[in-house]
């Protein structure tokens, strides 16, 4: 898997390139609330791409608008060319695993596979080979002739994605594919969901809420809220690069302070804010005197029992006031002097060599951080 | 708190069960009186048993009512789950408040004015075109669908409701067009709502005095509107041995029911197993 990055893995970047999935303007409203407000985006063929968001963002509509099961109020999606304005959801190139899974409860897991099949009227024999080659890619041959409340989560998992995937469809949309699973389970899952991706080469849309699973599975992340994006790319780019304070704040944890810009030149920025001056060592789009927001992530602010050498920016005392031991980790809470308090994470690298060593409750501490590590948010 | 049953508990249910059973356990046991007068013991016999099936009176109303039950209870059963299909997987529809009212009226409105309507109904059917010409058989049986079906499509309503539309969307996805849902998806996991209904709207027709009792015509009588004359004639120990057969029966129907349950229930239990035992 250490291939070079080429255009192939990052079709999105590719000028001229033809996304299979256009989303043009689509608004979706249910009486007085505004589900979707007019989102644009283009999905390319091959992409594993995530809509994530909390509960009510509007990522299932959108989801369900693409398998036909919704009628967008205005706009247009476009799927490999064809408008799908005035196309039934039998008719459309797409396929859904639902997050019950929905498998028919009166056919067995063969039946279950092969119905979609049988619709298209495929001859037998291929109904019956291809249904024997799913079962196979996901470990379900010994278990075809099981009724699917003979099966275990997992199990029942797989099934959906097989009956869904058999269909050979252009799209496979997948309403949070793993939300059923318990933790152990879901970890092993979402890794196996990427492999059958690469091997099929199905463009897969994944809904989900859980931005663990949409960090590990995806090529693109659309982050969601109120019905809007609010930010698409890759994951490090929502990461590293969060275009708001909503995606800083929603995508793992920060740590966010509002300030004001006091210097403002091509190679460095800097803001005053309450966790001191902070400096960011590369230019930012922002004019100097405006209100911003820093966020910084716990696990970039270096934690210390000595103070530093000599007074300089991105360095400020506290208190520990509190420790979540994690075993691989741990979060401190650490309170400064003007009362806020700031998260930070320190992977565990070393093991204590007698129970009582290391950083404890009221010690006093110093954060730093790197001049790079600080996100200037301009909202 | 309840594992040492009190004696007050046990005494109310006592004295629930007989209020209940002793009116049939009498019913039953007077069946086999050899007394002419009901209220009368002359010792055990079968006589009446004899009378019984040898009156072609009560068998005809026997058959008659079993008739007018099974078609009223099929018809009702497709009219009611097409109303209900209507009502819950249509969506928003012009006039579907008016028409969910109309579907429960009959649930609510009393069983005289459902009569004295229909009678009225029909009078004047008759006198417009000709049709029913006299009343008896197919009156009844319009009538007890009319109210019948309403029965029905609230059961099929609450199933739909309480399936959800998921595994239809699936079917829809997987390229299966409406109708093929309805046949392979919705109707079979319907079908036990739909028995419910059939059983019911059979058990109503069977039952049905005052709606009957309107819309007859000569000479067809089903079988309550044959037992209510009689009282007023005078009871006679021969309907008491044909209220035993009907009670045989419907007990017997009952533990069927039951053991078809249990069955499901070991199958339910045994899946799970299955599931839990199967790796990942």
């Amino acid at each position: 898997m250490a291939a070079e990055p080429s255009t192939n893995d990052t079709p999105w970047l590719v000028a001229d390139a033809e996304p299979l999935i256009r989303i043009k303007g689509v608004s979706k409203k249910f009486g007085d609330f505004t589900a979707v407000n007019n989102v644009n985006l283009d999905i390319y063929q091959g992409e594993l791409f995530c809509l994530l968001g909390g509960s009510g963002c509007g990522k299932t509509t959108l989801l369900r608008m693409l398998a036909g099961f919704e009628t967008p109020t205005s706009g247009q999606i476009i799927i490999d060319g064809v408008d799908m304005s005035d196309v039934p959801p039998y008719e459309r190139p797409t396929n859904m695993m639902f997050q019950s899974y929905a498998l028919f409860p009166h056919m067995s897991v063969e039946k279950n596979v092969a119905f979609g099949l049988k619709q298209d009227k495929v001859p037998k024999d291929e109904i019956a080979e291809r249904v024997h080659n799913i079962l196979k890619l996901v470990e379900l041959e010994d278990f075809k002739a099981r009724k699917p409340q003979q099966l275990s989560g997992g199990q029942r998992q797989r099934v959906a994605l097989a009956r869904a995937l058999v269909k050979e469809p252009k799209v496979l949309l997948l309403d949070e594919p793993l939300a059923a699973l318990d933790k152990k389970l879901r970890e092993q899952t979402q890794f196996e969901l990427a492999n059958i991706q690469e091997e099929v080469g199905v463009t897969f849309v994944v809904v989900t809420h859980d931005q663990e699973e949409a960090m590990t599975l995806s090529t693109r992340i659309a982050v969601m809220d109120k019905g809007e994006f609010q930010q698409i790319g890759t994951p490090t780019e929502i990461y590293e690069f969060p275009d708001n304070r909503f995606v800083a704040d929603f995508i793992g944890s920060a740590n966010i302070v509002e300030g004001k810009v006091v210097e403002n030149d091509a190679d460095h920025v800097l803001v005053s804010t309450d966790l001191g001056d902070i400096y960011i060592d590369h230019g930012q789009p922002t004019t100097k005197g405006s209100r911003v927001w820093v966020a910084i992530r716990p696990e970039k602010i270096q934690l210390s029992k000595e103070a530093p050498k000599k007074a300089a920016p991105n360095q400020i005392a506290g208190k520990v006031d509190d420790i979540g031991y994690l075993g691989g980790m741990s979060i401190y809470l650490v309170r400064l002097e003007n009362g806020e308090i700031v998260d930070v994470t320190t992977p565990n690298l070393l093991r204590p060599k007698n129970k009582s060593q290391g950083i404890t409750w009221e010690d006093d501490v110093y954060l730093s951080w790197e001049p790079s590590s600080a996100m200037l948010l301009n909202k | 708190m309840y594992n040492n049953r009190s004696k007050f508990l046990t005494l109310m249910l006592t004295l629930g069960m007989i209020f209940f059973y002793v009116p049939i356990l009498m019913l039953i046991i007077y069946s086999f009186n050899y007394s002419r007068i009901v209220p009368v013991w002359g010792g055990w016999s079968v006589r009446w048993y004899e009378v019984l099936f040898k009156s072609e009176e009560v068998w005809n109303a026997v058959v008659l009512s079993l008739q007018i039950g099974v078609i009223n209870a099929t018809f009702a059963t497709i009219l009611g789950t097409l109303a209900g299909l209507a009502m819950v997987r249509f969506g928003r529809f012009k006039g579907r408040t008016l028409f969910g009212g109309m579907l429960v009226a009959p649930l609510v409105m009393p069983e005289v004015i459902t009569g004295l309507s229909l009678l009225v109904m029909f009078i004047t059917l008759k006198q417009l075109i000709g049709w029913p010409a006299e009343r008896g058989f197919t009156t009844i049986t319009i009538a007890h669908i009319t109210f019948s079906l309403a029965y029905v499509a609230v059961i099929v309503q609450a199933r739909l409701t309480g399936m959800g539309e998921t595994l239809e969307e699936a079917a829809l996805d997987l390229g299966a067009k409406p109708f093929r849902v309805l046949t392979f998806i919705t109707l079979p996991r319907l079908a036990p709502g739909m028995a419910a209904g059939w059983l019911l709207a059979f058990t109503l027709s069977l039952d049905d005095l005052v709606i009957s009792s309107f819309v007859t015509g000569p000479g067809a009588n089903t079988l309550p509107i044959l037992i209510f004359s009689r009282i007023r004639t005078g009871l006679r120990p021969d309907i008491n041995a044909l209220a035993t057969i009907i009670i045989l029966f419907v007990a017997a129907c009952v533990a069927i029911a039951a053991l078809i349950m249990f069955q499901q229930q070991r199958r339910a239990r045994r899946d799970e197993q299955i599931a839990s035992q199967g790796t990942l």
